[in-house]
């Protein structure tokens, strides 16, 4: 495949509600941000492609309005995805392995707060069967913790060790959300939200924005003094029937996680898109991740949640710690629809 | 494909064929910085759009400016009369509508703005209205002026003479930005591009 | 590295009506997939990943429906993509799919397209009043009009041009099984008897809504090489193109949009075409507005600036004309919003291997399918052909 790399990465501040700018004036500085870091503009960029959902705003068409703070004059060759950003990158990805183009510019966004998120997403459940129950998605998550518990792989002390290790390295994440430094047995000490989860095992809900822009070889070497090559990514999907589904694994991460490479070196950091706490140890298990693997150092998305964008951020995470020397290869994961239903697991790495 | 039956006791029940599945979802919508201007303004009975650097002004104001995308900032009050640059004239009940058919949805370009915004005439029947026409902007009552373009009723004849040169934006480009001249494509280069300056006329 | 060569294998499509009460989201899907799988002698099995279109999940109600339907799709394990360009998304759709086999990660993929506008109100869904935003007077009809009726005043073209696309695509139709409305006794009065909507655009000279799907298999070279050795055809796809630019944007041109321009030209280069009337033997494009045929001509580089109408009125875009358009009936016939892009892509396709049945025009060497979506704005192309690039 062709060497195609992140050489720039930027994402608003996540806050549990953005009151007073709409969508495309949220998006504006991601998307300028990562532009001007690499002294780019929208002129240098051949492909741009953007992941969102009318479903949490309410609005339909919500991406036309959003495209407005790209600049597409003269018109640009651009496409979006009813997905998280980290599949619109995924896109630009595959565009750019066609040789034709050597730059792409890829974001996401959502505002969550404008709706009961919960509640929203039992809109994508099965019309006809699940979705007239309105069983909200934390409630579908505390079934598969359950799962987890029964099966005798995991336990709540593990949970809670997941929940307060990701706010406590949020604390060196100026873009979190929930940071704060409590120990384990602190959290055990809560009352269940949704038994078994505990608020403390569970996302915040998040309004934000991130961009990424990915170029190919030389330009990218040209660009950057240590880009972050993506040297696999693939994406995989489950039935969404949790019946379906054995719940304390991720298969569909397994297979992406083979054809992506992940056993094909040391991996030293991994983002792992888990919005509930269990979720982390599900995917590690899926990936094959040893216990020294640092996981989600940005306190991931336990700290910051911002739907359609999390799993994109997560990319992006890796991608800076790779260009700033501090790891040679890392591991990003974004999931989708219930319980880890759809996943995406990208390998990337610095220069050899 | 095996073979699938009904089970016996099934057999001769009337199938369901649809389901009614009524959905309800609440959202608090954020009108955004740039609208919130314009919709205050609105409310002291003002239209005010946003210039973008080079000069364009947009109204109503999104915040970014569509050709750069870029948040803009400065805030312009453009007229209450303008010109119609098309229309059409509308014969079905629509759906939310209540208004009396036939009426005229119109492309107005108000003085000092370089984009139209779609709205109403009326007070002129229906099928005198013309491209070129002037026309005016008739407000509520001050009592029910409510932040929404809305509290603009509709738009009604100036009776100044009309516009006849008037010109959809990317109309001036000979025949239209978009068009063949002897089979040649056009070009990017055929407009200007807002951050380098190059292209266009 | 670079481009691999890909190509249409199998082609499939549900029969459009207003209502198919008779399947579910599910079956309707299947039921366009199922065929384009047997066009192409496959099962589902040989499928590796799964690109799936629709318009705004509000038409169904359902966020993200590609997430329930994913096994309905067979796609359990496999990868599954979900694109949405607004009204392009079907020609988008099948454009991400050909790029996974181009890049060479898969050698057989599935695209799909729908909609299934009945399960909720469509009307609805596209005018849902968005707050604080200036309301849209009367739905996409009265968005289009004032678009059209600039045309004409440009072009200064005879009132009976839009009237007469009408009747060519609806006698089009009526050799389609497949097309949502099947209009026997249409004629010119007909139309013209009908009621004038959003003046300039009459009832007959309008869309309908539709239920319906479209499915194509898309292969590699080897898989399309294997299928020219049985005997079947392939279209090859020899160029495919997207241009997006902003919906209100004061430097732009609503009537002849200089993204569908941008696209039509990358497209035609891909593909060595250099005088697209002469070198293109047929089109399916996007007519939702029967206004739009004489637009899109000149828009495409078919005819000259002003003169697209004369085509329309001389014959030429006829079934039996020198330069034939929309011979399935097209989007004025069956139109199921987020699938209506791929039937272009996909009709074109059949034309090329010759296997429209009734509405095949003789000798069709290569074609070009055509959807836009928005205001205008997201333009989606594909050339192909018998030959292999």
């Amino acid at each position: 495949m062709r060497d195609i790399a992140i050489i720039s990465f930027a994402q608003t501040p996540a806050v549990r509600r953005i009151p007073e700018v709409n969508e495309v004036e949220m998006l504006m500085p991601a998307i300028h941000g990562a532009l001007s870091q690499v002294d780019m503009t929208i002129d240098d960029i051949g492909f741009t492609c953007s992941g969102s959902t009318d479903y949490l705003a309410g609005v339909g068409f919500s991406f036309v309005s959003t495209l407005d703070g790209v600049g597409a004059w003269p018109p640009i060759q651009e496409s979006h995805v009813e997905m998280d950003g980290a599949w619109a990158l995924y896109e630009a990805w595959v565009k750019l392995q066609l040789g034709e183009l050597d730059t792409a510019l890829v974001y996401s966004y959502a505002k969550s707060s404008p709706g009961d998120l919960p509640m929203v997403l039992t809109r994508q459940l099965d019309p006809i069967t699940v979705a007239p129950l309105w069983p909200d998605s934390v409630s579908l998550a505390a079934l598969q913790a359950r799962s987890l518990l029964d099966s005798g792989n995991y336990t709540e002390a593990q949970f809670a060790e997941v929940a307060a290790r990701s706010r406590r390295s949020a604390l060196d994440n100026p873009n979190a959300q929930l940071a704060w430094d409590r120990s384990a047995a602190e959290l055990l000490g809560e009352d269940y939200h949704i038994a078994p989860l505990r608020k403390s095992d569970c996302a915040p809900i998040t309004d934000g924005a991130a961009c990424v822009i990915l170029a190919a070889g030389d330009v990218a070497r040209s660009k950057v003094k240590r880009p972050a090559w993506i040297r696999g990514i693939d994406h995989r999907v489950e039935p969404i029937h949790l019946g379906l589904r054995d719940l304390t694994v991720s298969e569909s991460t397994r297979i992406a996680g083979e054809k992506a490479g992940v056993a094909d070196g040391p991996i030293d950091v991994a983002e792992l898109h888990a919005p509930f706490s269990h979720q982390e140890l599900i995917l590690r298990d899926a990936l094959g991740l040893s216990s020294d693997v640092n996981i989600n150092p940005s306190g991931g998305a336990l700290s910051a949640n911002p739907m359609m964008t999390a799993g994109l951020i997560r990319i992006g995470e890796v991608a800076n710690r790779i260009s700033a020397g501090d790891v040679n290869r890392g591991v990003a994961h974004a999931t989708s629809g219930p319980c880890l239903q759809q996943n995406l697991v990208a390998v990337l790495e610095g220069e050899a | 494909m095996p073979e699938i039956s009904l089970p016996e006791s099934l057999q001769g029940v009337e199938a369901v064929r649809s389901v009614r599945i009524p959905a309800r979802l609440d959202y608090e919508f954020t009108a955004g910085n740039a609208s919130s201007r314009f919709l205050r303004g609105i409310q002291q009975k003002k239209i005010i759009g946003q210039r973008v650097p080079g000069g364009r002004v947009y109204v109503p104001p999104r915040g970014a400016d569509p050709e750069r995308g870029q948040a803009t900032t400065e805030e312009v009050e453009v007229a209450q009369v303008g010109t119609v640059t098309s229309f059409c004239m509308v014969n079905v009940a629509f759906y939310g509508s209540s208004m009396e058919l036939p009426y005229t949805s119109a492309l107005i370009l108000l003085d000092g703005a370089d984009l139209s915004i779609m709205h109403l005439i009326q007070e002129i029947p229906a099928n005198e209205v013309r491209i070129g026409m002037r026309v005016e902007a008739v407000w509520r009552d001050d009592e029910d002026i409510e932040p929404t373009l809305e509290s603009i009723k509709w738009f009604r004849p100036t009776g100044e003479p009309d516009d006849t040169n008037v010109r959809i934006p990317g109309e001036d480009h000979g025949t239209g930005l978009g068009s063949w001249v002897g089979g040649v494509a056009p070009t990017e280069a055929l407009v200007r591009n807002p951050r380098t300056g190059k292209g266009g006329h | 590295m670079g481009k691999e060569r890909v190509a249409v294998v199998g082609i499939g499509q549900t029969k459009h009506q207003a209502t198919r009460g008779d399947v579910s989201m599910a079956g309707l899907v299947r039921e366009a997939a199922q065929r384009a799988l047997d066009d192409a002698h496959m099962t589902w099995t040989d499928i590796d990943a799964v690109v799936i279109g629709k318009a705004p999940d509000f038409f169904e109600g359902v966020m993200m429906p590609e997430l329930f339907l994913a096994d309905a799709l067979g796609a359990t394990g496999k990868p599954m993509f979900r694109v949405h360009t607004a009204g392009s998304v079907g020609g988008s759709t099948a454009i991400v799919a050909s790029q996974l086999i181009q890049a060479g990660l898969h050698e057989r993929v599935l695209t799909v397209a729908f909609e299934k506008q009945s399960e909720s109100e469509a009307m609805w869904a596209l005018s849902l009043p968005i707050p604080f935003t200036p309301p849209l007077h009367a739905g996409a009809g009265g968005y289009f009009a004032p678009h059209i009726r600039s045309y004409i005043r440009r072009s200064k073209a005879p009132d009976h041009i839009g009237m007469l696309v009408a009747l060519k695509d609806r006698q089009n139709g009526i050799k389609n099984p497949y097309a949502h409305l099947h209009e026997h006794e249409i004629s010119f009065d007909s139309i013209k008897e009908s009621m004038m909507l959003w003046d300039p655009i009459r009832y007959a000279e309008t869309c309908p809504s539709s239920d319906g799907a479209c499915a194509l298999v898309l292969g590699s070279e080897k898989v399309a090489d294997d299928a020219m050795a049985e005997g079947r055809q392939p279209a090859w796809i020899q160029g495919t193109a997207m241009r997006s630019e902003p919906t209100l944007s004061a430097e732009r041109d609503t009537v002849l949009p200089l993204g569908g321009a941008l696209c039509a030209a990358d497209v035609y280069k891909q593909a060595g075409i250099t005088n697209p009337r002469k070198d293109v033997d047929a089109v399916e494009m996007y007519v939702p507005f029967s206004w739009f045929e004489p637009m899109w001509l000149e828009n495409l580089g078919f005819a000259e600036p002003g003169e697209g109408w004369k085509m329309t009125e001389q014959g030429a875009t006829a079934l039996d004309g020198d330069f034939p358009v929309n011979m399935s009936g097209g989007v004025l016939c069956t139109n199921p919003i987020g699938a209506s892009g791929m039937l272009r892509f996909g009709e074109i396709a059949m034309q090329v291997r010759g296997t429209a049945g009734e509405h095949q025009v003789d000798g069709v060497r290569r074609g070009v399918g055509h959807a836009y979506g928005g205001g205008s704005q997201f333009f989606a192309m594909w050339v192909v052909g018998k030959d292999k690039p």
